[in-house]
């Protein structure tokens, strides 16, 4: 799609992954169908759709946290299902690193929340003295933010989402990493803070060539931060494309939705307006059989939308 | 300073060991547990034996006084102590292993079929009223001893504790900071210990007191009714013989209240033991 000189560093290959559940009455639920793209160094991809259309999932199976249905992965040209053993795995851990959704969750409440850091510095720099690591772990911390004293040697139920949401990004500032993936990044920091965060996370791919894929509902985050967005509904990239392209241009009915139902500041909402998410989907309904047999299409270089199912 | 060291090192160690309720728990707890031990030196009776005129109030001879047919309470009560407490370990051992295999299993395999068939397993045995499978039980077996009175009550006591520790596997399997131990390429030994472990352990410990408390809780019930072993004497035995020759009626309060008072005491030292390490564990307890 998007001309690049150089290679992708990672690249999703019509990747699905269904999940079932129960013994007796086996149930399915698709939660990522057929999707496919690829990240290029330096670039932020935001991946933008509502809760539940698989962007999580499609974050986990990056991660090998998930094992694909159908569908492969390459890093650097190689399948990751193929990543095995210690130092395999480790070796794509430093380069592969993500940051989830929920921080209270991330933080083992057990233990003070230092021990990020130090899982870090155990694996993969073990013979670092230990104020090297005091010095790396201050330095990360003053980058998001956050004050060290305030922040290391607590427990977890101590600190504010946010406080622990920066700590997980400096967490990850540790590897030089080459492509992170952010699940909801900032959805818990208040909007000073946001800013200082994005423009950093944009500062370092900038800098490093690292590559993000952003998760996101947030379309004007979305565009604020993002070279590429891909939109997701029910487990298919709807549409994709360079941001501009897709925020000025939108063609999928599902994106036009998406656009109309951010509120603006300065507009209030009007009681006499109707919004029926059904109608949305029989609007991409009608959309899909209008278009029958056209599959994914390309309407301009850089921009590309799902036309119908078949 | 290599005693400072340690306790930085040992952390739950220190809070355990400096914990009120802990303290007071483990002293009592041990002071029981003596009693049980040591206790039979310090008495020149049997328990079945003849060790005086019968009816007498606690005095210098008879610590705990005697029973209306002239046998010294406290010896019965040391005694019937080691038998108590051996149910309670018994039972509460097997109970919790059970109860903590089949939970652990079935959290692992959720919504697969080992999962759904050790469930059902579990439900059967939930809805069971057990005091009536533990009387039939009893009365069918016409000799009881120690461990069998253990299998027994033990067959009823696991299946909530395999609910419980299923349902902590399955929060703890949902848990990020799992997978964020993942992402970060730590050793597998190392997640299991720190991440799934640690937080099943504490789970594990009270589990395993709350066992060992009902289960010697039922035990004595069981034995209330004249149900417990055929042989041998227990804190349970002790206090039916005084109902059955109506003690408290009689005025007779060292027969009946002195051990129901010490199981009491066992009990709540345990109770005491247990609310004390929630608050060791658990970091969020842990503030004033």
């Amino acid at each position: 799609m998007a001309e690049h000189k150089k290679d992708p560093i990672m690249s999703v290959e019509q990747v699905t992954k269904i999940f079932s559940s129960g013994v007796f009455f086996r149930s399915y639920t698709t939660a990522v169908q057929d999707v496919s793209f690829k990240m290029y160094p330096g670039t932020v991809l935001s991946l933008i759709g509502e809760s539940g259309s698989g962007k999580t999932t499609m974050g986990r199976m990056i991660l090998k946290l998930l094992r694909p249905t159908a569908g492969k992965i390459y890093f650097h040209g190689r399948d990751i299902a193929t990543i095995r053993g210690k130092a395999e795995r480790r070796e794509y851990y430093r380069r592969v690193q993500g940051i989830f959704q929920d921080p209270f969750s991330s933080f083992n409440p057990l233990f003070r929340v230092d021990r990020v850091f130090d899982q870090i510095y155990d694996v993969f720099f073990p013979e670092l003295p230990a104020a090297e690591r005091q010095a790396r772990t201050r330095e990360a911390l003053l980058k998001v933010h956050l004050h060290p004293e305030r922040t290391l040697a607590h427990f977890p139920h101590q600190l504010s989402g946010g406080q622990l949401q920066r700590l997980l990004i400096a967490r990850a500032l540790l590897l030089d990493v080459e492509i992170l993936v952010a699940d909801e990044l900032i959805s818990m920091l208040d909007a000073s803070t946001r800013m200082g965060i994005l423009n950093l996370l944009v500062d370092i791919c900038r800098s490093t060539g690292m590559s993000v894929l952003f998760i996101t509902h947030d379309l004007a985050l979305g565009y604020y931060i993002s070279d590429y967005t891909m939109i997701m509904h029910r487990g298919r990239l709807v549409e994709q494309g360079a941001t501009h392209e897709v925020y000025h241009n939108p063609v999928h009915p599902y994106t036009r939705m998406l656009f109309r139902s951010v509120p603006d500041i300065g507009r209030r909402w009007d009681p006499k307006e109707r919004f029926i998410p059904e109608q949305v989907s029989r609007e991409i309904e009608e959309f899909y059989s209008a278009n029958r047999g056209r599959g994914l299409v390309q309407v301009s270089p850089n921009h590309a939308v799902l036309m119908s199912l078949d | 300073m290599a005693a400072k060291g340690f306790w930085k090192r040992h952390e739950n160690l220190y809070f355990a060991v400096t914990n009120k309720k802990v303290i007071f728990g483990v002293v009592v707890f041990l002071a029981i547990v003596a009693l049980a031990i040591f206790g039979p030196l310090f008495t020149p009776y049997g328990y079945e034996e003849f060790a005086g005129p019968g009816y007498r109030p606690p005095s210098k001879e008879h610590w705990f006084g005697t029973t209306i047919m002239g046998r010294d309470v406290f010896t019965q009560v040391v005694y019937g102590l080691r038998s108590t407490l051996l149910v309670g370990f018994l039972a509460g051992t097997i109970a919790s292993a059970v109860g903590l295999v089949v939970g652990f299993v079935s959290g692992f395999f959720s919504g697969r079929a080992p999962d759904e068939g050790l469930m059902m397993l579990t439900n059967m045995f939930m809805v069971l009223p057990s005091l009536a499978l533990l009387i039939i039980l009893s009365a069918y077996l016409p000799y009881r001893g120690i461990v069998t009175q253990s299998l027994i009550v033990a067959a009823t006591a696991w299946p909530w504790t395999a609910r419980a520790v299923r349902s902590q596997t399955l929060s703890l399997k949902s848990q990020e900071f799992v997978n964020l131990s993942r992402i970060s390429a730590a050793p597998v030994f190392r997640i299991i210990r720190e991440d799934i472990a640690a937080n099943m352990f504490s789970y594990v410990f009270m589990v395993y007191i709350l066992q060992f408390n009902g289960t010697i809780l039922s035990s004595v019930g069981l034995e209330f009714l004249g149900l417990g072993p055929t042989r041998g004497i227990s804190l349970g035995l002790v206090m039916q013989n005084a109902v059955n020759w109506n003690a408290l009626h009689l005025g007779m309060w060292w027969w009946t209240i002195i051990p129901g008072l010490i199981l009491t005491l066992l009990i709540v030292s345990l109770y005491f033991i247990n609310t004390g390490l929630d608050e060791v564990f658990n970091p969020r307890l842990r503030e004033l």
